[in-house]
């Protein structure tokens, strides 16, 4: 009765958008369903719900406030930076408020001679690079969203992007994150330091996708720039000889700076698109970069080019200006808007695998474009074994959307059989929730609710998505076994 | 006797714990003993890890190791040296305080436990940045598992890292999978003399070029800098940076000095300090002799001020202080932490070690 069409309970709205107004400035809480509808989803729009209330603090006071607010009224809070995440970990509550970090986006210091840059969390991750170009650093972690998605976002999924073989991810180039806890305390994870006294709770938070803590300040860590960086483009026959050069080169004592690659498909989707020059008879290509002083990039290159002659590579082509360099990238960088462009829809992975199991993981996806009748072109950063298959599909059709999702979890349970896990870099959110049963056992799913109670007793930061209860673990454990793909089926689940 | 077989020394441990928690009495996580200098209290009764030991995996093509708690590091490392790998954070054994003299029986269990990093830190990063996975058993004697032997890894909290310098205080870790990475080509030292502001200032003003700095140490007026990489880079960088080429062998022997506190400038009775600070933070002006480490970035301080004293500078350096060894440790091994932070702990202690078994006081008296 209370309840509107789009499922929200007005009467709780009007509370809860009450008591936050007469916290907050009144253009910071909104409720309307004209203004809230654009927050109804992030990066992953097959997912929508629209919020119960809105709200866009300015700053860490006010995001205190709001904290305190529903943790008074027991409201659930999902924190949102730009909305670019791939997996759902924005998807607002229809009980809950979305608290948008999106107004706190000034660059707070740049210290060039210690190197970092103090940040709010709606900065977007290209920003703190430029702020830092003048004293020729970057930066490193570099998703390939990073135009336009935050740093309190990089934090909240850990990203990566295609240099963390060498440079590592989100966890890695942060030294503090600041933030409120669902109680309005403000807390300090980490420090100026490399290192900071008790636990690693920066570990903690970064990748926590926001069920620990609302992020109002960051520290990143800058490097200097390379001063310079050419990058190998090799040709394969095979997709195998493409996965084992990959495997070759780690072994030859090197860690390339990227180093990426995509079959035929997602070559010839990004050609047509971009046209950056690529052979589109070869079954596989390689993008290896080298990065650092010119004498490291010449002997790296030579060692580079050497190991993947010898590993069976059909054509080899090196670049050999800047603007060359950005060419035989644009392809790989545009490879999601590319595939995008010749189907109405595509769902993107994101299983790492150990880098050995890359060539039985490729033929695994091969078998599962025949069974359920779908095209996945591939890209993937080898270096760190991390794939994005891309599966194409109509989502106006029920059964290609429904096959789609049969296709991915297949996908995804078969990167844990192979030692590897469900995500890499893009999150659980709600996308992944499911696989999460199968890649974890109740014992763990536990230890996880253990650390989100110790940070968030009530359960009201970001609930429902990353860790499942035990009981839908119970529901889906029992459809995984009587399916039998679950890889240890004699494992009790509940 | 000792049993060879893992499994079975899996299943003592599973008792002891089981048996400790039912009887609310401490445990005392423990390897090859190198580290019970360091942190608040030992507490309880020995749980010898070093049965539980062996390689599981190692896949150099994959850059990860995977080995049991009991295994010796000096194992680990003989075997990556043989496939010109290495453990990057170059971790500290402190052979000389555990019970084997020069002989290391330090474990690769305790190792993630005590979360220490040696010189390289300042370029490869520190130990819990190459942790991938692990295998605990929480205090109720249940085994889990967490992260992987994958680089990405994004399935969950990071309980791996979590595990990383957590003192034995929060599970007996039981497996740790380490990202390895590559010998760097090409190795030199070299020596400069410079005053204490001075070397500071130069330190930080080259970690903002791309000069392959892997190391640092300064004290009295000498800085010693180690560059590491591919030939040519480290050729290059040599000419930049100047100062006086050091002997390969003598290089080699000073940066393990200082990464197992061997060198003269740890003979010193006096109370040590490890004080984690912003790279760039000027001179502390703490009386005693000083070293510093990791491009500014780690103070070590013998001292005999008290320890409000070293924690005011290392506060206002935007750091932290520890008393790494001597001293009164009433005064607190590592700096209190806030209101909040210390919620925080004592509910993650609770819920891993819902008895408060494991190495109970060692990092803080009430954790």
């Amino acid at each position: 009765m209370n309840v509107s069409a789009t499922g929200i309970n007005f009467i709780r709205q009007a509370e809860v958008a009450t008591r936050l107004r007469q916290r907050l400035p009144s253009g910071a809480v909104l409720y309307a369903e004209e203004d809230t509808r654009s927050y109804e989803c992030d990066g992953l729009s097959a997912y929508r719900q629209l919020p119960m209330v809105v709200v866009l603090p300015s700053n860490e006071e006010e995001v205190r406030e709001v904290l305190r607010t529903c943790s008074e009224l027991k409201v659930p809070v999902v924190a949102r930076g730009a909305g670019t995440g791939l997996s759902g970990g924005a998807l607002p509550m229809g009980d809950g408020v979305l608290l948008s970090l999106a107004k706190m986006r000034r660059i707070l210091a740049v210290d060039p001679l210690a190197r970092t840059a103090r940040v709010q969390p709606g900065v977007t991750n290209l920003a703190v690079s430029e702020a830092a170009a003048p004293y020729g650093l970057f930066y490193a972690p570099d998703p390939s969203s990073q135009i336009a998605c935050s740093i309190g976002g990089n934090v909240a999924e850990n990203s990566g992007g295609v240099h963390c073989l060498k440079y590592g991810l989100t966890v890695h180039n942060v030294l503090r994150v600041r933030g409120v806890t669902i109680g309005g305390e403000i807390a300090e994870f980490g420090g100026e330091a490399l290192d900071a006294p008790g636990y690693d709770l920066l570990a903690l938070v970064v990748g926590s996708e926001g069920m620990l803590a609302v992020v109002t300040e960051v520290t990143v860590k800058l490097l200097p720039e390379p001063e310079a960086a050419r990058v190998i483009l090799a040709s394969f026959d095979d997709l195998e000889k493409a996965g084992n050069a990959v495997a070759d080169i780690i072994a030859a004592g090197i860690i390339p700076a990227g180093l990426e690659m995509m079959d035929r498909p997602a070559a010839r989707a990004v050609e047509d698109f971009v046209h950056a020059g690529y052979d589109l008879d070869a079954a596989a290509l390689l993008l290896c970069e080298a990065d650092g002083t010119p004498e490291e990039v010449e002997e790296d290159v030579a060692s580079m080019t050497e190991v993947l002659r010898r590993s069976g590579a059909s054509a080899i082509r090196i670049s050999t200006t800047e603007a060359e360099r950005q060419k035989f990238w644009a392809g790989r960088k545009a490879a999601f808007p590319a595939v995008g462009r010749i189907s109405p829809d595509y769902y993107c992975m994101d299983g790492t695998i150990p880098r050995r199991k890359l060539g039985e993981v490729l033929v695994f996806i091969g078998q599962m474009e025949k069974k359920y009748g779908l095209r996945c072109p591939n890209v993937f950063h080898a270096g760190d074994g991390n794939l994005h298959p891309l599966i194409l599909f109509d989502a106006n059709d029920a059964d290609q959307l429904h096959r789609t999702e049969q296709f991915a979890g297949e996908v995804l349970e078969k990167c844990i059989e192979v030692g590897g896990t469900i995500t890499g870099e893009h999150g659980v959110g709600i996308e992944k929730i499911n696989q999460m049963c199968v890649q974890f056992r109740p014992q763990e799913i536990t230890a996880f609710h253990g650390v989100k109670r110790a940070f968030d007793p009530e359960g009201l930061l970001n609930p429902s998505k990353n860790i499942p209860t035990l009981r839908r673990c119970a529901e889906l454990g029992r459809m995984h076994v009587k399916g039998g793909r679950l890889p240890h089926p004699e494992l009790p689940r509940f | 006797m000792e049993a060879k077989d893992p499994h079975l020394h899996a299943e003592r441990f599973a008792e002891s714990v089981r048996g400790a928690a039912a009887s609310r009495t401490p445990l005392r996580l423990r390897g090859g003993g190198t580290k019970d200098f360091y942190g608040q209290a030992l507490e309880g009764e020995v749980l010898d890890t070093r049965g539980y030991a062996g390689i599981i995996a190692y896949e150099p093509s994959e850059l990860v190791v995977t080995a049991r708690c009991g295994t010796r590091l000096a194992e680990i490392e003989v075997l990556m040296s043989e496939k010109k790998q290495m453990l990057a954070f170059e971790p500290p054994h402190f052979a000389q305080f555990g019970s084997g003299g020069t002989t290391s029986f330090a474990t690769v269990g305790g190792m993630v436990a005590a979360g220490l990093s040696g010189p390289r830190r300042q370029a490869a990063g520190a130990l819990r940045d190459f942790v991938l996975g692990v295998k605990i058993m929480d205090g109720s004697g249940e085994v889990l598992s967490f992260g992987g032997q994958v680089m990405k890894n994004v399935a969950g909290y990071d309980v791996s890292r979590l595990m990383a310098g957590s003192l034995g205080t929060l599970g007996l870790i039981l497996e740790v999978s380490l990202k390895v990475l590559p010998l760097p080509v090409a190795e030199v030292t070299l020596r400069l003399e410079l005053p204490e502001d001075k070397a500071i200032e130069t330190l930080n003003k080259w970690g903002g070029k791309p000069l392959p700095i892997s190391a640092s140490a300064w004290t009295g007026g000498e800085l010693g800098v180690r560059l590491s990489g591919a030939g040519a880079a480290v050729k290059a960088a040599r000419e930049k940076i100047g100062g006086e080429l050091v002997d390969a062998t003598q290089g080699e022997r000073f940066w393990a000095g200082m990464r197992e506190h061997t060198a003269p400038f740890f003979e010193n009775d006096a109370p040590l300090w490890r004080i984690s600070v912003s790279s760039a933070a000027p001179p502390l002006k703490l009386q005693g002799e000083q070293m510093i480490e990791w491009g500014g970035a780690l103070r070590w301080v013998f001292s005999q001020a008290d320890a409000r004293t070293i924690r005011d500078a290392a506060r206002r350096a935007g750091g932290h202080a520890t008393l790494f060894r001597g001293g009164d440790k009433s005064a607190g091994v590592f700096q209190p932490l806030s209101p909040v932070l210390m919620k925080i702990h004592r509910e993650l202690k609770r819920e891993f070690d819902p008895h408060g078994i494991f190495s109970r006081g060692r990092m803080y008296p009430d954790l």
